[in-house]
């Protein structure tokens, strides 16, 4: 009993942070599907929620309770044991793949040797929540979600893994903690080395998460709600969790790889040092905000909360100045790297979710077949030649002696003219398969 | 300890998963614990340290693969195989084969145990990371037999694209 008790003693800080993990992450989706109401009123010009608590900050909560008093229903023909299991696998894996993930350079439950892959792999498992889902549900619009799921994932997923090749060449390691590192050594985010990368990362993963304008499994307007048609209650609530936790771990795959981590903008450059005072400032401003809006609440009660709120983001500002003045070599400041890194790292995950909704509201879903063509045609070659051209440019600038910012330009540019011969290539194609039928016409 | 809990533990998740993939009735259920044995045996690897096979597992087997079979399954009918009998009558035939090649095989290691170096995982600490060693052998020492198989692939490749061709210029011909 002791041995097992000395063996597992290593274990205990991962497992707290997979509980903290597991506590919060229902919370924090909750409060992405706040802000996506948000920003889609903001952009279409209304309010959004208003109604719980001051600006509708409760609504997910009042949403969360909502769901679990609902009925649970199982279809009569409905296969029961894996209609039960595929929303738990969507979460688990979801889940899963957080673990690889650091956020800041202390919070990590596992820095493995194959971080980025495993992280991939994990979460590309999380495809059979929805199509088994789809399938146990025994209901067409359900089985025609599933099956367009599994078609989008295994097309979209080739083109964000060589997406990913492009900048793992740049950082020469799979593990997350060493990929920000050389970022850091380099003084250069990756996004300005492989920029294309970048793009063709975005794109798929959107589709990977199922998001508009990629959204085809769950195209309200074909398929009622695609795989998760028959689900009701606290099962939808699951697949609802999964879809945000599969959206933070591609923006923290994006974050760690192209967006320099939980590095600070400018991180090696001394003149920039202001920028540490800035996550303080922010909480400050939040906090401002919310005191502003006190006087202009109804009720008491949402005075209050608004209040308490306030002092909430005063009190992470504090925590976040704390060690910026503490004496150098005390405990408070050397808790800054750890504090400051994970208020990076999540407000660039944040940032690109944002990019994510914006994107959501702005273009309208894109037709199954341009879908596919979009993907096996453009971004795959595409990401292919970009893998090819990055490599070219290490070779340039490591082995014939080039400067950086001369190779890197160059191949960018070249991969820039694939992508517009790509593209070129694609109308002609279109224009060709159209032209009959006008004639008819 | 704990690393023995867990080898036993990922071992016999992969035997009994096995023997569910050929009882199960339904198809799809057979490909669920065909995954879930495959993920077993990606433990194992985990825990001889061996990550990028475990990751190779993962994402090549587990969800690559499979995702094709569950793919193709879910759009074939089902029904005919749930009524169908699974054992026919020479099972016992096929038990008794059995039974004589587990005999052989418990027979070999009883005898070879002494004389068979097994071989021991090394510590952990004094590993390289095994995706940097995985592809300095690829490309070293296994070069040759690398670009066979890429080639093998690519010809494979091909020939799937112009047999899909094919098909659908013959469909064109007949409308």
């Amino acid at each position: 009993m002791t041995g097992l008790l000395e063996s597992a003693k290593p274990f205990l800080l991962p497992m707290l942070y997979a509980v903290v993990i597991v506590l919060v992450l229902p919370l924090v989706a909750g409060y992405i599907v706040l802000m996506e109401r948000k920003v889609m009123a903001d952009m279409q010009v209304r309010l959004g929620p208003m109604r719980v608590g001051p600006h509708g900050l409760l609504q997910p909560i009042a949403d969360a309770v909502k769901l679990l008093l609902k009925e649970d229903i199982i279809p009569d023909e409905a296969d029961k044991l894996i209609f039960w299991i595929a929303p738990v696998l969507s979460v688990t894996t979801a889940m899963l793949a957080l673990s690889a993930i650091a956020i800041g350079p202390v919070f990590q439950i596992a820095d493995l040797n194959v971080g980025l892959l495993f992280v991939l792999g994990v979460s590309a498992l999380g495809i059979y929540g929805i199509v088994l889902g789809g399938w146990a549900s025994n209901s067409h619009y359900s089985l025609l979600g599933a099956l367009r799921s599994a078609a989008q994932l295994v097309s979209y997923e080739t083109a964000a893994g060589m997406a990913l090749v492009g900048g793992l060449l740049l950082a020469g390691s799979l593990s997350t903690k060493e990929i920000v590192a050389t970022q850091a050594g380099d003084g250069v985010w990756f996004i300005f080395g492989a920029p294309v990368g970048f793009f063709i990362y975005l794109v798929a993963s959107i589709a990977e998460t199922n998001r508009a304008p990629f959204d085809l499994p769950e195209a309200e307007s074909e398929l009622v709600a695609g795989y998760m048609t028959e689900y009701s209650g606290f099962r939808w609530a699951l697949y609802f969790l999964a879809e945000y936790a599969n959206m933070i771990v591609v923006a923290a795959i994006a974050t760690t790889l192209f967006l320099g981590g939980w590095l600070r903008p400018f991180s090696s450059t001394p003149a920039f040092n202001f920028l540490d005072y800035a996550p303080a400032a922010l909480m400050l401003v939040i906090a401002a905000y919310c005191f502003w809006r006190v006087p202009k609440q109804p009720v008491q009660v949402q005075k209050g909360f608004l209040a308490v709120v306030g002092l909430l983001f005063m009190g992470l500002a504090a925590i976040l100045a704390a060690p910026l003045f503490a004496s150098a070599g005390s405990l408070v400041a050397a808790a800054k790297p750890g504090l400051h890194g994970a208020f990076w790292f999540l407000l660039k995950v944040t940032l690109y979710i944002y990019v994510f909704m914006w994107l959501r509201f702005t273009f309208p879903r894109y037709r199954f077949d341009q879908l596919m063509r979009l993907g096996w045609q453009f971004l795959i070659p595409l990401s292919i030649a970009n893998v090819m051209a990055i490599g070219i440019a290490l070779v340039l600038h490591r082995e014939s002696g080039w400067g950086r910012v001369p190779a890197f330009l160059l191949m960018n540019v070249l991969t820039l003219g694939v992508a517009a011969l790509l593209a070129s290539a694609g109308e002609k194609k279109e224009k060709a398969k159209n032209e009959p039928m006008v004639g008819e016409a | 300890m704990l690393e023995q809990i867990l080898f036993y533990f990922f071992g016999g998740l992969a035997i009994l998963s096995a023997v569910l993939v050929v009882t199960a009735k339904n198809v799809v259920h057979s490909a669920v614990f065909l995954i879930t044995a495959l993920l077993a045996t990606a433990g194992i690897f985990l825990q001889l340290h061996a990550e990028f096979l475990f990751i190779v597992q993962l994402i090549l087997y587990a969800g690559g693969i499979m995702v094709l079979f569950v793919f193709v399954i879910m759009l074939v009918n089902l029904d005919v195989s749930l009524h169908q009998v699974q054992f026919n009558r020479q099972w016992w035939l096929g038990l008794l084969l059995a039974l004589v090649l587990g005999a052989h095989l418990v027979i070999a290691i009883a005898v070879g145990r002494s004389g068979l170096p097994l071989g021991q995982p090394a510590p952990a600490a004094s590993l390289e990371p095994s995706t940097q060693l995985v592809g300095r052998t690829l490309f070293t020492s296994y070069m040759v037999p690398f670009e066979i198989a890429s080639v093998l692939l690519l010809v494979a490749m091909i020939g799937a694209v112009v047999m899909a061709k094919k098909q659908r210029r013959e469909a064109g011909a007949k409308q």
